[in-house]
């Protein structure tokens, strides 16, 4: 097409400009994943110029603003860990009884109904939920076990895993229903219930998918941090005991952005250590769900 | 094995059938009640303030007289800002790798870094725009500091449901537009682009609900809690009419708000705070159930 009409190279020119903006486009998300790197370990760099490594994971305590300042991210760590295992306590078992319930029991209509209900409790502002976990789930749990302190790490958890049932059970019930419908009447035509169906055929079949669902809601349930930061209290605290009051990695960089910060000064560098604490976190979990994904594929 | 045996095993499975069919009730009544609650107790808690005043006056040191005026005005022009920045960086974007993309390394890249960012905290975003748009950038604590923000943060988002709208699209449209000598561009831009707008819509406000009520991170670009002044009108009196001072000024939005005056220990102020939440959830609410309705038109409506 050498002699092509000039019109027609003038289109062709034009639809090559279109699609290297769209290639931009698309290669901005790579760009993020970058910036995001770049800007954590370039300031996380500066606070270990300060602060030892080892200083950093192995002290027990957490006082960066003050005096006598400690690193010891442990102390965040564990408020983060108890806070995510509370929530996963509750979402985990709701989640997929949800989804097992939704997938093969109920009924078509009922699943309609109740799909846009769990998203919209996916959808309430994360702070909302921390209002209703200090002002209603603290008084109530303080009927139960009065010397439960105001602020404290079991009812955030509590709230926090409901907020993550969606989560779950969204991605539960794709993953179960994407199960062929044969290995169902494969069982029943073998005399079992729809129940021993579920548990025995289903769940096995789609367990790849159920690992991922797992993996979503820890990771969100890791990186979550208005309910914590409203309701389980912003001190430091190295314990694992969920009605104690306890600050979390995101709750931590919450409470030092409120105050005024200082480009230099360390507990600027700090919440960036404590970022990239996070997002080693998260990329751990991550990890583990693509791996599990992988051992478990399953395909039909 | 006799008869009696056999029946009792079928029983017995029906029984523990029954048994589940009501834990799975009991355990969506859960979630479901859960939800109910939180709407109850925040609308008893934050009726009383919220009367016309609470919309047009400044926040205030008397919980009485304080309001949600500069509040409400940041989170609309936070999210026009995030809208301007989102919607056609992440629509490209999803074009580009459902439309253009060739099958390859490169391609598989960029799709699972889509899916990796979905998943990264929503508060490393905010350090990111702390150290990219505050500090490096120099954009300050502004409205256009915390637009970028959560324009980066609901990209994966728009990404991903453009690309499932664009994916719906029967092939046989793209092949008949390009058996008539259309374009890639063409066939996009007048065919599918206009098929799937109701998919992209729907994932647009989803996106853009996941905003209004995003805190943490626009916390942690430094947003003030405390601004008792509007920005800058955009509108002026002489040409050109319109202006973009706005975006660099300092503001407070919805959620912040809240949660300035959860933290106050004074009753007075849990009050305020219940009656911004009940404005806040009935923006996402109503956001969540538009985008809900759309998505149950299109799949009624359309029909390949």
């Amino acid at each position: 097409m050498k002699n092509s009409h000039p019109r027609a190279r003038k289109r062709r020119i034009k639809e090559q400009f279109i699609e290297i903006g769209l290639l931009t486009a698309a290669c901005s998300s790579v760009a993020i994943t970058f910036a995001i790197i770049f800007v954590l370990l370039k300031e996380s760099l500066n606070f270990f110029a300060e602060v030892p490594l080892f200083d950093f994971l192995t002290d027990t305590q957490w006082t960066p603003l003050f005096d006598d300042a400690h690193f010891g991210i442990l102390t965040l760590i564990s408020g983060t860990v108890t806070t995510t295992l509370v929530a996963l306590a509750v979402a985990v078992p709701l989640g997929l009884t949800i989804a097992i319930y939704i997938s093969e029991f109920a009924s078509p209509r009922l699943r309609e109904i109740i799909k846009p209900i769990l998203e919209l409790l996916g959808a309430v502002p994360t702070v909302v939920f921390g209002y209703f976990a200090l002002i209603v789930v603290t008084p109530l749990l303080q009927k139960i076990y009065p010397d439960l302190p105001g602020f404290n790490m079991l009812s955030a958890g509590l709230v926090m895993g409901i907020m993550i049932v969606p989560y779950i059970s969204s991605v539960s019930e794709d993953a179960m229903r994407a199960v062929p419908m044969q290995l169902r009447e494969g069982a029943y035509a073998m005399g079992a219930t729809r129940l021993r169906t579920a548990l025995t055929v289903v769940i096995p079949a789609a367990f790849s998918g159920l690992a991922a669902a797992l993996t979503l809601g820890s990771s969100r349930a890791v990186g979550e941090t208005m309910v914590v930061a409203v309701a389980a209290g912003m001190q430091p605290n190295l314990t694992l005991n969920p009605l104690q009051p306890a600050a979390t990695i995101s709750s931590f960089i919450v409470q030092v952005s409120l105050g005024d910060l200082p480009h230099d000064s360390i507990g600027y560098k700090t919440i960036f250590a404590a970022g990239l604490t996070l997002l080693l976190i998260t990329l751990v979990f991550n990890v583990i769900g693509y791996w599990l994904r992988q051992k478990f594929r399953e395909e039909y | 094995m006799n008869r009696s045996n056999t029946k009792t095993i079928i029983r017995r499975q029906r029984l523990y059938e029954q048994l589940f069919i009501l834990l799975g009730l009991v355990a969506l009544l859960v979630a479901l009640m859960t939800l109910l609650a939180l709407f109850t107790r925040l609308a008893i808690d934050g009726m009383p303030r919220l009367n016309p005043d609470f919309f047009t006056s400044f926040p205030s040191r008397f919980a009485e007289k304080a309001g949600i005026l500069s509040a409400w005005v940041g989170s609309f022009l936070v999210m026009f800002v995030t809208a301007c920045a989102a919607i056609p960086l992440g629509v490209s974007a999803g074009i580009y790798l459902e439309e253009y993309a060739p099958k390859n390394r490169w391609t598989a890249i960029i799709e699972i870094n889509v899916m990796n960012l979905a998943g990264i905290p929503s508060i490393v975003y905010g350090l990111l725009a702390l150290g990219l748009f505050v500090q490096t950038f120099g954009f300050g604590q502004s409205i256009l500091s915390a637009g970028l923000t959560l324009a980066l943060l609901i990209l994966p988002i728009i990404i991903v449901s453009t690309r499932e709208a664009l994916r719906g699209i029967p092939g046989g449209i793209r092949e008949a537009a390009y058996a008539l000598g259309a374009t890639r561009w063409q066939v996009v831009a007048d065919h599918l682009l206009p098929y799937s707008s109701g998919g992209v819509l729907t994932g647009v406000i989803i996106g853009l609900s996941r905003a209004i009520g995003e805190t943490a991170p626009i916390i942690t670009i430094g947003a003030l809690t405390f601004i008792a002044f509007l920005p800058t009108s955009p509108f002026m009196a002489e040409f050109p009419f319109i202006s973009f001072k706005w975006v660099l000024d300092p503001f407070t939005v919805m959620p912040i708000q809240m949660f300035n005056w959860t933290s106050r220990p004074e009753e007075a102020f849990q009050f305020n705070a219940a009656a911004a939440g009940v404005v806040l959830l009935a923006m996402t609410l109503l956001m969540n159930g538009v985008a809900i309705w759309l998505r149950y038109r299109i799949r009624k409506s359309i029909k390949w």
